[in-house]
């Protein structure tokens, strides 16, 4: 068999499937965060709690209302980007002149309390969310097996991502978000309605968070904790990435992410502590992050 | 439209930026088609004038005034829907869109507008430059731009700050001709200006504007006989 540096090729192959699933994640994730951070200057603590509500959201709708995956697909980010607006009426416009660390703060209580709120209602050892049946079982690829749903995950999540990325790039909506995360008062001094843009975008990407959640519902299991235990590798990712910068928040997940499952094979032990390896390397030599501007 | 219409009536207006109280009972009245000038040292409140009209200070009382409608309550998206431009003194060319997303950012406020080949023909530096990126272009062109894109909107009114700082003798004179062709097409112009001998040809009277308030108003005609108030005033 196929081996590369003492590694069977499926093992290695299937390692890396996992660390693009994973990375898919990261990147649907930090996208978001980087997305906020741009516009509102916060950066989201809460967003590892609104993936973890998203994974719920669909065990809810399948499980009380028996609304199928596909349904759940839109519903699930749409009520997370739903309470994302509730949230940043209620509490974050407050804070858009305070220092950074007030927003920090505020969406980390946020975090705790409704971790905390799962958690009462439904416990920690997690709720099975059944595969769809269009999406389970492999693909026979001749040299590995690769699960169909896998394969979803990661292409949902570019996909996704690839949208995100040319709405604001390339549309007249995106440079009204570029001109008001740049300079938001001339901005609403030309006659665009800042504050809305502000509130839609939390929305936006906290939507984003709830859609990861629901694609990683079947994929993992749904569990209170799930969003902080990812959240803490995303935020590393976002630093290493750059704060606020869209493309690089997008490559940086995916990449870290393959690194992450290239580690497992070689080197199980530094698995878990590669990324923030990385990111202590990329802080000495880069510390606006790769893709981050210096100010 | 009347000549006698106020297209912009500022009273007793006060205007903070946290605790320092900066405009202390600025009256101003701008009718419309005319170009007035607001004179006066730095520092004298000038642009804050502006930044007040567009909501951009912190607290404001008194009344302000556009085409009737009162907009001290109103926030700066509103203010400038009633049919306002305005070109802050920074100029504000946005480095993370190009040239052309820049001239095409401001939305429609009023009929009427430029088309964006209208613009081109006034400023076809415009035109070349149009994928550069705003803030690679100089520091002409970029002033261009500023004034360019609020000519795309439909604002009739307009605030203007300090157009032609810091830039070459030869692009102030182009600037007076844009001005002046603006005025002919009817334009309502709020023009803050250091420089005396480029706003004093164009404006249909001027302001003289001394701590937070407007201490004096010189019409056209009355530039020679005041002469000497005004050097004593601006050093000019």
């Amino acid at each position: 068999m196929t081996e590369i540096f003492g590694v069977p090729l499926p093992a290695l192959l299937g390692q890396l499937m996992l660390g693009l699933v994973n990375g898919s994640f990261y990147a649907v994730l930090s996208l978001g965060l980087a997305v906020i951070f741009g516009m509102l200057n916060i950066i989201n603590f809460a967003h590892g709690a609104l993936y973890m509500a998203g994974a719920f959201f669909a065990w809810m709708g399948l499980t009380y209302w028996g609304l199928g995956y596909w349904w759940s697909l839109l519903a699930a980010p749409l009520a997370v980007g739903a309470v994302g607006v509730v949230i940043e009426r209620l509490l974050l416009q407050w804070l858009y002149k305070l220092d950074h660390l007030y927003g920090l703060l505020l969406t980390f209580g946020l975090a705790l309390i409704v971790e905390g709120i799962f958690r009462d209602q439904y416990g920690i050892s997690g709720l099975p969310y059944e595969i769809p049946d269009e999406l389970s079982g492999a693909f026979n690829l001749v040299f590995m097996f690769l699960p169909k749903y896998r394969a979803w995950v990661i292409v949902a999540s570019l996909a996704v991502c690839f949208v995100t990325w040319f709405m604001i790039e390339k549309t007249r909506l995106g440079a009204y978000l570029r001109a008001a995360t740049e300079n938001p008062k001339l901005t609403q001094a030309f006659g665009i309605n800042v504050p809305l843009m502000v509130m839609l975008t939390y929305g936006f990407g906290v939507a984003l968070a709830g859609f990861a959640g629901m694609l990683a519902a079947p994929a993992t299991q749904v569990n209170p904790l799930m969003g902080s235990n990812l959240i803490i590798v995303v935020f590393a990712v976002v630093v290493i990435g750059g704060m606020g910068s869209i493309l690089g928040s997008i490559v940086t997940g995916l990449g870290l992410g393959v690194i992450e499952g290239l580690t497992k094979v070689y080197y199980p032990e530094a698995s878990a502590t590669v990324v923030f390896i990385i990111m202590a390397i990329v802080l000495m030599i880069r510390p606006a992050g790769l893709f981050g501007k210096e100010k | 439209m009347d000549a006698r219409t106020e297209s912009l009536r500022i009273a007793d207006l006060h205007a903070f930026y946290g605790e320092s109280h900066i405009l202390h009972g600025m009256d101003v009245v701008v009718r419309a088609g005319e170009c007035v000038s607001l004179l006066g040292r730095n520092g004298a409140g000038r642009t804050t004038t502006l930044r007040a009209i567009m909501g951009l200070t912190g607290k404001r009382t008194g009344s302000i005034k556009v085409n009737g409608a009162e907009t001290v309550g109103l926030p700066p998206h509103r203010v400038a829907r009633l049919g306002i431009g305005y070109c802050p003194e920074e100029r504000g060319i946005y480095s993370s869109l190009s040239c052309e997303e820049n001239l095409l950012l401001p939305p429609q406020v009023g009929a009427g507008g430029m088309s964006l080949d209208e613009i081109y023909a006034m400023f076809p530096n415009l035109k070349e430059r149009r994928h550069s990126q705003g803030t690679r272009l100089s520091g002409g062109e970029q002033q261009m731009l500023a004034l360019a894109r609020i000519l795309r909107t439909g604002a009739r009114l307009l605030l203007l700050d300090e157009i032609s700082e810091g830039l070459a003798p030869v692009i102030v004179q182009r600037l007076g001709e844009v001005i002046r062709h603006l005025k002919e097409k009817g334009y309502t112009i709020l023009l803050v200006e250091q420089n005396f001998r480029f706003a004093a040809p164009l404006a249909d009277r001027m302001y003289v504007i001394e701590h937070g308030r407007a201490v004096a108003e010189i019409a056209q005609h009355e530039l020679e006989q005041k002469r000497d108030f005004l050097q004593e005033f601006l050093g000019v």
